[in-house]
Protein backbone atom coordinates (compact mmCIF):
# COMPACT_ATOMS: atom_id res chain seq x y z
CA UNK A 1 0.00 0.00 0.00
CA UNK A 2 1.46 3.24 -1.10
CA UNK A 3 1.94 5.73 1.48
CA UNK A 4 2.84 8.53 -0.30
CA UNK A 5 1.23 9.51 -3.36
CA UNK A 6 2.60 12.12 -6.15
CA UNK A 7 0.79 12.28 -9.00
CA UNK A 8 1.21 14.91 -12.06
CA UNK A 9 2.76 17.34 -10.01
CA UNK A 10 3.40 20.70 -11.67
CA UNK A 11 4.20 24.11 -10.01
CA UNK A 12 5.38 27.48 -11.65
CA UNK A 13 6.70 30.78 -10.27
CA UNK A 14 5.85 33.73 -11.99
CA UNK A 15 3.12 34.72 -13.68
CA UNK A 16 1.98 34.61 -17.59
CA UNK A 17 5.50 34.64 -20.29
CA UNK A 18 7.37 35.59 -17.23
CA UNK A 19 6.52 32.65 -15.42
CA UNK A 20 9.29 29.78 -15.27
CA UNK A 21 7.73 25.68 -14.48
CA UNK A 22 10.30 24.37 -11.98
CA UNK A 23 8.11 20.54 -11.54
CA UNK A 24 7.18 19.12 -14.76
CA UNK A 25 4.92 16.11 -14.13
CA UNK A 26 6.23 14.81 -10.69
CA UNK A 27 4.90 10.54 -10.68
CA UNK A 28 6.01 8.55 -7.73
CA UNK A 29 5.10 6.54 -4.73
CA UNK A 30 6.36 5.80 -1.23
CA UNK A 31 5.37 2.82 0.20
CA UNK A 32 4.03 2.21 3.65
CA UNK A 33 7.44 1.57 5.90
CA UNK A 34 9.57 2.27 2.49
CA UNK A 35 12.59 4.60 2.49
CA UNK A 36 12.50 6.42 -0.84
CA UNK A 37 15.38 8.71 -1.90
CA UNK A 38 15.19 11.73 -4.59
CA UNK A 39 18.63 12.61 -5.79
CA UNK A 40 19.67 15.50 -7.96
CA UNK A 41 21.84 18.84 -8.20
CA UNK A 42 21.11 21.93 -6.91
CA UNK A 43 17.76 23.34 -8.94
CA UNK A 44 16.28 20.24 -10.23
CA UNK A 45 13.16 20.48 -7.98
CA UNK A 46 14.06 18.25 -5.38
CA UNK A 47 13.42 20.41 -2.47
CA UNK A 48 10.24 21.38 -4.14
CA UNK A 49 8.68 18.27 -3.85
CA UNK A 50 8.94 18.11 -0.35
CA UNK A 51 8.24 21.89 0.34
CA UNK A 52 4.78 20.86 -1.81
CA UNK A 53 4.07 17.59 0.62
CA UNK A 54 5.34 19.66 4.11
CA UNK A 55 2.82 22.41 2.73
CA UNK A 56 5.32 25.54 2.61
CA UNK A 57 3.79 25.49 -1.45
CA UNK A 58 0.30 25.44 -1.80
CA UNK A 59 -0.22 26.73 -5.51
CA UNK A 60 0.72 23.24 -7.11
CA UNK A 61 -1.31 21.28 -9.66
CA UNK A 62 -1.83 17.81 -9.51
CA UNK A 63 -2.35 15.50 -6.82
CA UNK A 64 -1.18 14.88 -3.26
CA UNK A 65 -2.11 11.88 -1.56
CA UNK A 66 -0.62 10.46 2.20
CA UNK A 67 -2.27 7.01 3.71
CA UNK A 68 -4.93 7.04 0.49
CA UNK A 69 -6.33 10.65 1.61
CA UNK A 70 -5.59 13.38 -0.57
CA UNK A 71 -3.80 16.42 0.73
CA UNK A 72 -5.96 19.95 0.60
CA UNK A 73 -3.65 22.97 -0.65
CA UNK A 74 -3.98 24.10 2.91
CA UNK A 75 -1.71 23.23 5.81
CA UNK A 76 -4.31 21.60 8.61
CA UNK A 77 -3.29 20.17 11.91
CA UNK A 78 -3.47 16.78 10.80
CA UNK A 79 -1.36 16.64 8.00
CA UNK A 80 1.40 17.98 10.69
CA UNK A 81 0.32 14.65 12.64
CA UNK A 82 1.10 13.06 9.79
CA UNK A 83 4.30 14.26 8.62
CA UNK A 84 7.17 15.88 10.00
CA UNK A 85 10.05 17.63 8.40
CA UNK A 86 14.03 17.41 9.02
CA UNK A 87 15.83 19.96 7.61
CA UNK A 88 19.29 20.26 6.46
CA UNK A 89 21.10 22.67 8.57
CA UNK A 90 21.04 22.15 12.18
CA UNK A 91 22.90 24.95 13.28
CA UNK A 92 19.79 27.03 11.22
CA UNK A 93 17.14 25.31 12.21
CA UNK A 94 16.63 25.67 16.07
CA UNK A 95 16.08 28.60 17.78
CA UNK A 96 18.91 30.05 19.07
CA UNK A 97 17.40 30.99 21.99
CA UNK A 98 15.08 28.60 22.86
CA UNK A 99 16.12 25.88 24.83
CA UNK A 100 15.74 21.99 23.47
CA UNK A 101 12.52 21.56 26.07
CA UNK A 102 10.85 24.78 24.89
CA UNK A 103 11.95 23.83 21.17
CA UNK A 104 10.25 20.18 21.50
CA UNK A 105 7.06 21.22 23.77
CA UNK A 106 6.26 23.68 20.91
CA UNK A 107 4.10 20.98 18.98
CA UNK A 108 2.92 19.72 21.79
CA UNK A 109 1.42 22.78 22.69
CA UNK A 110 0.16 23.49 19.78
CA UNK A 111 -1.47 19.82 19.10
CA UNK A 112 -3.04 20.64 22.73
CA UNK A 113 -0.77 17.41 24.33
CA UNK A 114 -0.61 17.23 27.99
CA UNK A 115 2.08 15.39 29.07
CA UNK A 116 5.10 17.15 27.65
CA UNK A 117 7.34 16.36 30.38
CA UNK A 118 7.28 12.40 30.10
CA UNK A 119 6.88 12.66 25.80
CA UNK A 120 10.23 15.17 25.83
CA UNK A 121 11.80 12.52 28.13
CA UNK A 122 10.73 9.97 25.95
CA UNK A 123 11.94 11.29 22.72
CA UNK A 124 15.21 12.31 23.92
CA UNK A 125 16.07 9.00 24.71
CA UNK A 126 14.41 7.46 21.61
CA UNK A 127 16.81 9.92 19.40
CA UNK A 128 19.89 8.99 21.58
CA UNK A 129 20.23 12.07 23.96
CA UNK A 130 20.79 12.33 27.80
CA UNK A 131 17.44 12.97 29.56
CA UNK A 132 19.28 16.59 30.80
CA UNK A 133 19.64 18.03 27.22
CA UNK A 134 16.17 19.54 27.42
CA UNK A 135 17.69 22.41 29.49
CA UNK A 136 20.61 22.99 27.09
CA UNK A 137 20.22 25.65 24.32
CA UNK A 138 21.10 24.99 20.90
CA UNK A 139 24.39 26.66 21.18
CA UNK A 140 25.91 24.23 23.96
CA UNK A 141 25.17 21.21 21.38
CA UNK A 142 27.29 20.01 18.41
CA UNK A 143 26.18 19.76 14.87
CA UNK A 144 25.24 15.64 15.69
CA UNK A 145 23.56 16.49 18.94
CA UNK A 146 21.60 19.17 17.12
CA UNK A 147 20.59 17.13 14.18
CA UNK A 148 19.32 14.35 16.80
CA UNK A 149 17.34 17.00 18.51
CA UNK A 150 15.58 18.73 15.23
CA UNK A 151 15.17 15.30 14.16
CA UNK A 152 13.68 14.28 18.26
CA UNK A 153 11.26 17.66 16.93
CA UNK A 154 9.73 16.18 14.14
CA UNK A 155 9.16 12.67 15.28
CA UNK A 156 7.61 14.01 18.93
CA UNK A 157 3.98 14.25 17.41
CA UNK A 158 4.78 10.84 16.30
CA UNK A 159 3.86 10.97 12.70
CA UNK A 160 4.50 8.11 10.16
CA UNK A 161 6.39 9.94 7.60
CA UNK A 162 9.46 12.06 7.80
CA UNK A 163 10.86 14.45 5.05
CA UNK A 164 14.60 14.91 5.08
CA UNK A 165 15.73 17.55 3.25
CA UNK A 166 20.05 16.71 3.15
CA UNK A 167 20.06 15.85 6.63
CA UNK A 168 23.22 14.97 6.91
CA UNK A 169 24.93 16.94 4.13
CA UNK A 170 26.12 19.77 6.96
CA UNK A 171 27.82 17.23 9.59
CA UNK A 172 31.08 15.43 9.53
CA UNK A 173 31.71 12.22 7.29
CA UNK A 174 31.43 10.68 11.35
CA UNK A 175 28.95 12.22 12.37
CA UNK A 176 27.09 11.45 9.36
CA UNK A 177 27.33 7.79 10.31
CA UNK A 178 25.89 8.12 13.34
CA UNK A 179 22.80 10.08 12.77
CA UNK A 180 22.71 7.53 9.51
CA UNK A 181 22.64 5.05 11.82
CA UNK A 182 19.73 6.77 14.14
CA UNK A 183 17.62 7.45 10.77
CA UNK A 184 17.78 3.79 10.02
CA UNK A 185 17.22 2.60 14.02
CA UNK A 186 14.26 4.73 14.20
CA UNK A 187 13.24 3.73 10.87
CA UNK A 188 13.12 -0.05 11.84
CA UNK A 189 11.83 0.74 15.46
CA UNK A 190 8.85 2.96 14.06
CA UNK A 191 7.70 1.97 11.06
CA UNK A 192 8.23 5.01 9.52
CA UNK A 193 8.12 5.94 5.84
CA UNK A 194 10.82 7.96 4.53
CA UNK A 195 11.36 10.39 1.60
CA UNK A 196 14.98 11.70 1.59
CA UNK A 197 16.22 14.53 -0.74
CA UNK A 198 19.97 14.64 -1.09
CA UNK A 199 22.84 15.22 -3.65
CA UNK A 200 24.77 12.38 -2.52
CA UNK A 201 24.52 9.22 -4.01
CA UNK A 202 26.46 7.75 -1.07
CA UNK A 203 23.61 8.58 1.57
CA UNK A 204 20.73 7.66 -0.37
CA UNK A 205 21.90 4.47 -1.75
CA UNK A 206 22.97 3.35 2.20
CA UNK A 207 19.19 4.16 3.28
CA UNK A 208 17.01 4.03 0.83
CA UNK A 209 15.26 1.41 -1.03
CA UNK A 210 14.52 3.14 -4.22
CA UNK A 211 16.13 6.50 -5.48
CA UNK A 212 14.05 8.98 -8.35
CA UNK A 213 16.57 11.01 -10.12
CA UNK A 214 15.70 14.44 -10.96
CA UNK A 215 16.90 16.68 -13.40
CA UNK A 216 15.59 20.10 -14.21
CA UNK A 217 11.97 19.42 -12.57
CA UNK A 218 11.85 15.86 -13.86
CA UNK A 219 12.35 12.33 -12.68
CA UNK A 220 14.64 11.24 -15.51
CA UNK A 221 15.54 7.93 -13.85
CA UNK A 222 14.42 5.67 -11.31
CA UNK A 223 16.21 2.86 -9.94
CA UNK A 224 16.64 -0.09 -7.00
CA UNK A 225 19.75 0.82 -4.66
CA UNK A 226 20.35 -2.88 -4.31
CA UNK A 227 21.11 -2.54 -8.18
CA UNK A 228 23.22 -0.12 -8.05
CA UNK A 229 26.25 -2.01 -6.71
CA UNK A 230 29.27 -2.40 -8.33
CA UNK A 231 26.83 -1.13 -11.27
CA UNK A 232 27.18 0.68 -14.60
CA UNK A 233 23.30 2.56 -14.71
CA UNK A 234 21.91 2.83 -17.99
CA UNK A 235 20.85 6.28 -18.09
CA UNK A 236 24.18 8.45 -18.74
CA UNK A 237 22.63 11.30 -16.16
CA UNK A 238 22.58 8.88 -13.26
CA UNK A 239 25.43 6.89 -14.53
CA UNK A 240 27.03 10.46 -14.27
CA UNK A 241 26.31 10.72 -10.50
CA UNK A 242 27.13 7.43 -9.61
CA UNK A 243 30.86 7.04 -10.92
CA UNK A 244 31.49 10.95 -9.59
CA UNK A 245 30.52 9.89 -6.05
CA UNK A 246 33.10 6.60 -6.55
CA UNK A 247 35.78 8.54 -7.85
CA UNK A 248 37.27 11.78 -9.89
CA UNK A 249 37.70 11.08 -13.70
CA UNK A 250 38.69 13.08 -16.06
CA UNK A 251 36.18 11.19 -19.00
CA UNK A 252 33.26 12.01 -16.14
CA UNK A 253 33.86 15.44 -16.39
CA UNK A 254 33.36 15.81 -20.12
CA UNK A 255 30.28 13.53 -19.70
CA UNK A 256 29.19 16.20 -17.06
CA UNK A 257 30.08 19.17 -19.39
CA UNK A 258 27.29 17.59 -22.24
CA UNK A 259 24.52 16.99 -19.40
CA UNK A 260 24.73 20.20 -17.47
CA UNK A 261 22.84 23.60 -19.09
CA UNK A 262 25.62 25.81 -20.54
CA UNK A 263 24.93 28.43 -17.87
CA UNK A 264 25.64 26.52 -14.96
CA UNK A 265 29.26 26.05 -16.07
CA UNK B 1 55.38 16.43 -16.23
CA UNK B 2 57.60 19.32 -16.31
CA UNK B 3 60.65 20.47 -14.00
CA UNK B 4 60.76 17.20 -11.90
CA UNK B 5 63.07 18.06 -9.70
CA UNK B 6 63.35 16.60 -6.22
CA UNK B 7 63.73 19.74 -4.54
CA UNK B 8 60.49 20.21 -2.53
CA UNK B 9 58.94 23.60 -2.64
CA UNK B 10 57.76 23.95 0.74
CA UNK B 11 59.47 22.33 3.68
CA UNK B 12 57.27 22.45 6.87
CA UNK B 13 58.60 21.33 10.20
CA UNK B 14 57.31 21.19 13.41
CA UNK B 15 54.44 23.58 12.80
CA UNK B 16 52.74 24.91 15.87
CA UNK B 17 49.46 27.75 15.68
CA UNK B 18 47.50 29.01 18.37
CA UNK B 19 45.26 31.25 19.27
CA UNK B 20 43.95 33.34 22.23
CA UNK B 21 40.31 32.68 23.20
CA UNK B 22 38.68 34.58 25.86
CA UNK B 23 42.19 34.29 28.04
CA UNK B 24 43.19 30.82 27.32
CA UNK B 25 45.13 29.24 24.46
CA UNK B 26 43.71 27.06 22.22
CA UNK B 27 46.23 24.93 19.95
CA UNK B 28 45.00 24.70 16.94
CA UNK B 29 48.09 23.24 15.09
CA UNK B 30 50.29 21.01 17.27
CA UNK B 31 53.56 19.55 15.69
CA UNK B 32 52.78 19.32 11.26
CA UNK B 33 55.34 18.88 9.26
CA UNK B 34 55.38 17.87 5.50
CA UNK B 35 56.89 18.92 2.08
CA UNK B 36 55.43 19.62 -0.42
CA UNK B 37 57.07 19.30 -4.28
CA UNK B 38 55.05 19.54 -7.67
CA UNK B 39 52.35 17.26 -6.87
CA UNK B 40 48.96 17.43 -5.54
CA UNK B 41 49.02 17.34 -1.63
CA UNK B 42 45.53 16.44 -0.05
CA UNK B 43 44.86 17.96 3.90
CA UNK B 44 41.93 15.86 5.19
CA UNK B 45 40.33 16.06 8.32
CA UNK B 46 37.06 16.77 9.90
CA UNK B 47 36.15 20.18 11.13
CA UNK B 48 38.55 21.37 13.95
CA UNK B 49 41.42 19.24 12.97
CA UNK B 50 43.42 22.47 11.48
CA UNK B 51 43.58 21.81 8.16
CA UNK B 52 42.50 25.18 7.04
CA UNK B 53 44.60 26.94 9.89
CA UNK B 54 47.76 25.31 8.37
CA UNK B 55 46.87 26.57 5.16
CA UNK B 56 46.09 30.04 5.92
CA UNK B 57 49.61 29.99 8.42
CA UNK B 58 51.52 29.38 5.01
CA UNK B 59 49.90 32.82 3.25
CA UNK B 60 50.13 34.49 7.16
CA UNK B 61 46.73 35.30 6.62
CA UNK B 62 45.96 34.80 10.93
CA UNK B 63 45.29 37.82 13.11
CA UNK B 64 48.44 39.16 14.78
CA UNK B 65 47.14 37.51 17.93
CA UNK B 66 47.69 34.11 16.44
CA UNK B 67 51.06 32.71 17.94
CA UNK B 68 52.77 31.30 15.42
CA UNK B 69 56.11 28.55 15.86
CA UNK B 70 57.50 27.03 13.25
CA UNK B 71 61.67 25.00 13.08
CA UNK B 72 61.47 25.43 10.13
CA UNK B 73 58.98 26.84 7.07
CA UNK B 74 60.99 27.13 3.89
CA UNK B 75 59.53 27.91 0.89
CA UNK B 76 62.04 28.42 -1.82
CA UNK B 77 64.82 30.60 -0.46
CA UNK B 78 62.78 32.37 1.79
CA UNK B 79 61.63 31.15 5.43
CA UNK B 80 58.08 32.50 6.00
CA UNK B 81 58.74 32.25 9.75
CA UNK B 82 60.39 34.60 9.93
CA UNK B 83 60.45 37.14 7.39
CA UNK B 84 59.27 40.87 6.74
CA UNK B 85 55.63 41.25 6.08
CA UNK B 86 56.99 43.38 3.30
CA UNK B 87 58.48 40.04 1.83
CA UNK B 88 55.04 38.36 2.46
CA UNK B 89 53.24 40.48 0.77
CA UNK B 90 55.67 39.55 -2.66
CA UNK B 91 54.75 36.34 -2.21
CA UNK B 92 51.45 36.45 -1.40
CA UNK B 93 48.98 36.13 -4.53
CA UNK B 94 52.50 36.23 -6.55
CA UNK B 95 54.39 32.74 -5.78
CA UNK B 96 51.92 31.58 -3.66
CA UNK B 97 48.07 31.76 -3.31
CA UNK B 98 45.11 30.72 -2.25
CA UNK B 99 41.22 29.29 -3.96
CA UNK B 100 38.60 30.11 -1.24
CA UNK B 101 35.80 27.70 -0.83
CA UNK B 102 32.93 29.97 -2.01
CA UNK B 103 33.40 32.30 -4.61
CA UNK B 104 29.47 34.03 -3.35
CA UNK B 105 31.49 35.33 -0.64
CA UNK B 106 35.35 35.80 -2.17
CA UNK B 107 34.53 37.34 -4.83
CA UNK B 108 34.56 41.19 -4.80
CA UNK B 109 30.59 41.63 -5.47
CA UNK B 110 31.23 45.58 -6.77
CA UNK B 111 33.54 45.03 -8.93
CA UNK B 112 34.00 43.66 -12.82
CA UNK B 113 35.23 40.26 -13.07
CA UNK B 114 37.78 40.54 -15.42
CA UNK B 115 38.84 43.73 -13.46
CA UNK B 116 39.44 41.51 -10.38
CA UNK B 117 41.64 39.34 -11.99
CA UNK B 118 43.57 41.69 -14.02
CA UNK B 119 44.00 43.63 -10.39
CA UNK B 120 45.43 40.28 -9.24
CA UNK B 121 48.23 40.55 -11.90
CA UNK B 122 48.72 44.17 -11.70
CA UNK B 123 49.23 44.23 -8.15
CA UNK B 124 52.66 42.30 -8.74
CA UNK B 125 53.97 43.83 -12.07
CA UNK B 126 54.50 46.70 -13.39
CA UNK B 127 52.29 46.50 -16.73
CA UNK B 128 49.87 48.54 -18.80
CA UNK B 129 45.76 48.14 -17.69
CA UNK B 130 45.60 47.38 -21.27
CA UNK B 131 48.26 44.50 -21.05
CA UNK B 132 47.12 42.93 -17.67
CA UNK B 133 43.33 42.81 -19.42
CA UNK B 134 44.58 41.20 -21.85
CA UNK B 135 46.59 38.80 -19.36
CA UNK B 136 42.86 38.27 -18.10
CA UNK B 137 40.95 37.37 -20.87
CA UNK B 138 43.67 34.74 -21.89
CA UNK B 139 43.19 33.16 -18.01
CA UNK B 140 39.97 33.29 -18.37
CA UNK B 141 40.16 31.24 -22.06
CA UNK B 142 42.60 28.69 -19.69
CA UNK B 143 39.85 27.75 -16.82
CA UNK B 144 37.65 26.89 -19.92
CA UNK B 145 35.18 29.95 -19.91
CA UNK B 146 32.89 29.80 -23.10
CA UNK B 147 32.85 33.53 -23.60
CA UNK B 148 35.77 35.42 -21.76
CA UNK B 149 34.94 38.34 -23.81
CA UNK B 150 31.07 38.54 -22.06
CA UNK B 151 32.10 37.10 -18.76
CA UNK B 152 34.67 39.69 -18.21
CA UNK B 153 32.48 42.37 -18.13
CA UNK B 154 30.24 40.55 -15.47
CA UNK B 155 29.57 40.94 -11.53
CA UNK B 156 29.95 38.31 -9.84
CA UNK B 157 26.36 38.08 -8.77
CA UNK B 158 25.61 37.34 -12.48
CA UNK B 159 28.04 34.23 -12.64
CA UNK B 160 27.16 30.89 -11.48
CA UNK B 161 28.94 28.82 -8.85
CA UNK B 162 31.18 26.86 -11.06
CA UNK B 163 32.05 30.05 -12.92
CA UNK B 164 32.32 31.95 -10.07
CA UNK B 165 34.87 29.32 -9.04
CA UNK B 166 37.35 29.08 -12.67
CA UNK B 167 36.89 32.49 -11.96
CA UNK B 168 38.85 32.58 -8.59
CA UNK B 169 41.09 29.62 -10.31
CA UNK B 170 41.83 32.41 -12.97
CA UNK B 171 42.69 35.32 -10.66
CA UNK B 172 44.71 33.14 -8.21
CA UNK B 173 46.58 31.29 -11.11
CA UNK B 174 47.34 34.73 -13.60
CA UNK B 175 50.59 36.04 -11.59
CA UNK B 176 51.99 31.97 -12.21
CA UNK B 177 52.73 30.84 -8.32
CA UNK B 178 54.56 27.94 -7.84
CA UNK B 179 52.79 26.44 -4.90
CA UNK B 180 48.69 26.84 -4.61
CA UNK B 181 46.04 26.44 -1.72
CA UNK B 182 43.06 25.43 -2.23
CA UNK B 183 40.47 25.49 0.91
CA UNK B 184 37.44 23.16 -0.09
CA UNK B 185 37.26 24.56 -3.53
CA UNK B 186 34.36 22.12 -4.58
CA UNK B 187 32.22 21.62 -1.96
CA UNK B 188 29.55 24.26 -2.76
CA UNK B 189 29.30 22.64 -6.38
CA UNK B 190 27.15 20.66 -7.60
CA UNK B 191 28.65 16.90 -8.74
CA UNK B 192 28.93 18.12 -12.62
CA UNK B 193 30.17 21.17 -12.04
CA UNK B 194 32.13 19.83 -9.55
CA UNK B 195 34.08 17.41 -11.83
CA UNK B 196 34.70 20.29 -14.65
CA UNK B 197 36.35 22.69 -12.03
CA UNK B 198 38.63 19.98 -10.73
CA UNK B 199 39.95 19.22 -14.58
CA UNK B 200 40.12 22.77 -15.78
CA UNK B 201 42.49 22.50 -11.88
CA UNK B 202 44.08 19.46 -12.75
CA UNK B 203 44.86 20.34 -16.40
CA UNK B 204 46.89 23.99 -14.76
CA UNK B 205 48.64 22.41 -12.13
CA UNK B 206 49.77 19.64 -14.26
CA UNK B 207 50.97 21.77 -17.34
CA UNK B 208 52.43 24.36 -15.21
CA UNK B 209 54.17 22.23 -12.95
CA UNK B 210 52.92 24.05 -9.47
CA UNK B 211 52.62 22.35 -6.23
CA UNK B 212 48.81 22.33 -4.82
CA UNK B 213 47.51 21.57 -1.38
CA UNK B 214 44.26 20.68 -1.66
CA UNK B 215 42.22 21.18 1.77
CA UNK B 216 39.64 18.90 1.77
CA UNK B 217 36.90 16.78 3.77
CA UNK B 218 36.13 14.24 1.23
CA UNK B 219 38.14 11.07 0.88
CA UNK B 220 36.80 9.70 -1.77
CA UNK B 221 37.43 12.48 -3.48
CA UNK B 222 40.88 13.63 -2.54
CA UNK B 223 41.50 9.58 -3.31
CA UNK B 224 41.29 9.76 -6.83
CA UNK B 225 42.44 13.38 -7.22
CA UNK B 226 45.48 13.47 -5.58
CA UNK B 227 48.89 12.32 -5.37
CA UNK B 228 49.58 12.38 -1.76
CA UNK B 229 47.14 12.51 1.32
CA UNK B 230 47.72 13.92 5.06
CA UNK B 231 45.04 13.02 7.76
CA UNK B 232 44.61 15.66 10.09
CA UNK B 233 42.90 14.97 13.41
CA UNK B 234 42.90 17.49 16.48
CA UNK B 235 45.80 19.95 14.98
CA UNK B 236 48.00 16.93 14.30
CA UNK B 237 48.84 14.58 10.80
CA UNK B 238 48.27 11.08 12.06
CA UNK B 239 48.99 9.47 8.67
CA UNK B 240 50.88 10.59 5.88
CA UNK B 241 50.17 7.88 3.13
CA UNK B 242 49.97 8.09 -1.12
CA UNK B 243 46.06 8.73 -1.92
CA UNK B 244 46.18 4.94 -4.23
CA UNK B 245 47.14 3.28 -0.76
CA UNK B 246 44.55 4.90 1.07
CA UNK B 247 42.98 1.72 1.43
CA UNK B 248 46.28 0.39 3.47
CA UNK B 249 45.90 3.13 5.78
CA UNK B 250 47.65 1.80 9.28
CA UNK B 251 46.04 4.78 11.40
CA UNK B 252 42.16 3.63 13.09
CA UNK B 253 40.96 7.36 12.57
CA UNK B 254 41.75 7.04 8.69
CA UNK B 255 40.83 3.72 8.54
CA UNK B 256 37.51 4.81 10.59
CA UNK B 257 36.85 7.60 8.44
CA UNK B 258 37.02 5.35 5.20
CA UNK B 259 34.88 2.68 6.91
CA UNK B 260 32.16 5.39 7.74
CA UNK B 261 31.87 6.47 4.72
CA UNK B 262 28.74 5.50 2.68
CA UNK B 263 28.54 4.14 -0.65
CA UNK B 264 26.66 3.01 -3.16
CA UNK B 265 28.85 -0.06 -3.81
CA UNK B 266 28.47 -1.70 -0.67
CA UNK B 267 25.30 -2.16 1.17
CA UNK B 268 25.31 -2.65 5.36
CA UNK B 269 23.09 -2.42 7.94
CA UNK B 270 24.76 0.29 9.65
CA UNK B 271 27.79 2.37 9.11
CA UNK B 272 30.52 1.54 11.98
CA UNK B 273 31.12 4.18 13.73
CA UNK B 274 34.17 6.37 14.60
CA UNK B 275 35.44 5.63 18.12
CA UNK B 276 37.78 8.05 19.03
CA UNK B 277 40.90 7.08 21.37
CA UNK B 278 42.43 10.09 23.39
CA UNK B 279 46.04 8.06 22.71
CA UNK B 280 45.40 9.77 18.83
CA UNK B 281 46.23 13.04 20.85
CA UNK B 282 49.44 12.46 21.47
CA UNK B 283 50.98 9.21 19.89
CA UNK B 284 53.75 9.95 17.28
CA UNK B 285 53.02 9.57 13.55
CA UNK B 286 53.52 6.18 12.23
CA UNK B 287 53.17 4.76 15.62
Amino acid sequence: MAMIEVDKLNLSFGEGAEANQVLHDVCFDVGDGEAFGLVGESGSGKTTVLRCLAGQYSHWSGSLAINSERLGRKLDKARCRKLQMVFQDPYGSLHPRHTVETALSEPLAIHGITDASRRIDSILTKVGLPTNFRYRYPHQLSGGQRQRVAIARALILEPRILLLDEPTSALDVSVQAEILNLLADLRKQEGLTYLLVTHDLGVVAHLCDRVAVMQQGRIVDLIESASLVGAVPEHPYTRMLVEASRHYSREMAEVGADLTPAEAV
Amino acid sequence: MMNQTNQPLLQVEDLRVSFTSGGALVDAVRGVSFSLGREKLAIVGESGSGKSTVGRTLLRLHPKSARITASKMQFGDIDLATCSEKTMQSIRGQRMSMIMQDPKYSLNPVMRVGDQIAEAYLAHHKVARAEANQRALAMLEAVRIRDPQRVFRMYPHEVSGGMGQRIMIAMMLITEPEVVIADEPTSALDVSVRLQVLATLDDLVSKRGLGLIFISHDLNLVRSFCDRVLVMYAGRVVESIAASDLDNAKHPYTQGLLASLPSVDQRRERLPVLQRDPAWLTQPIGA
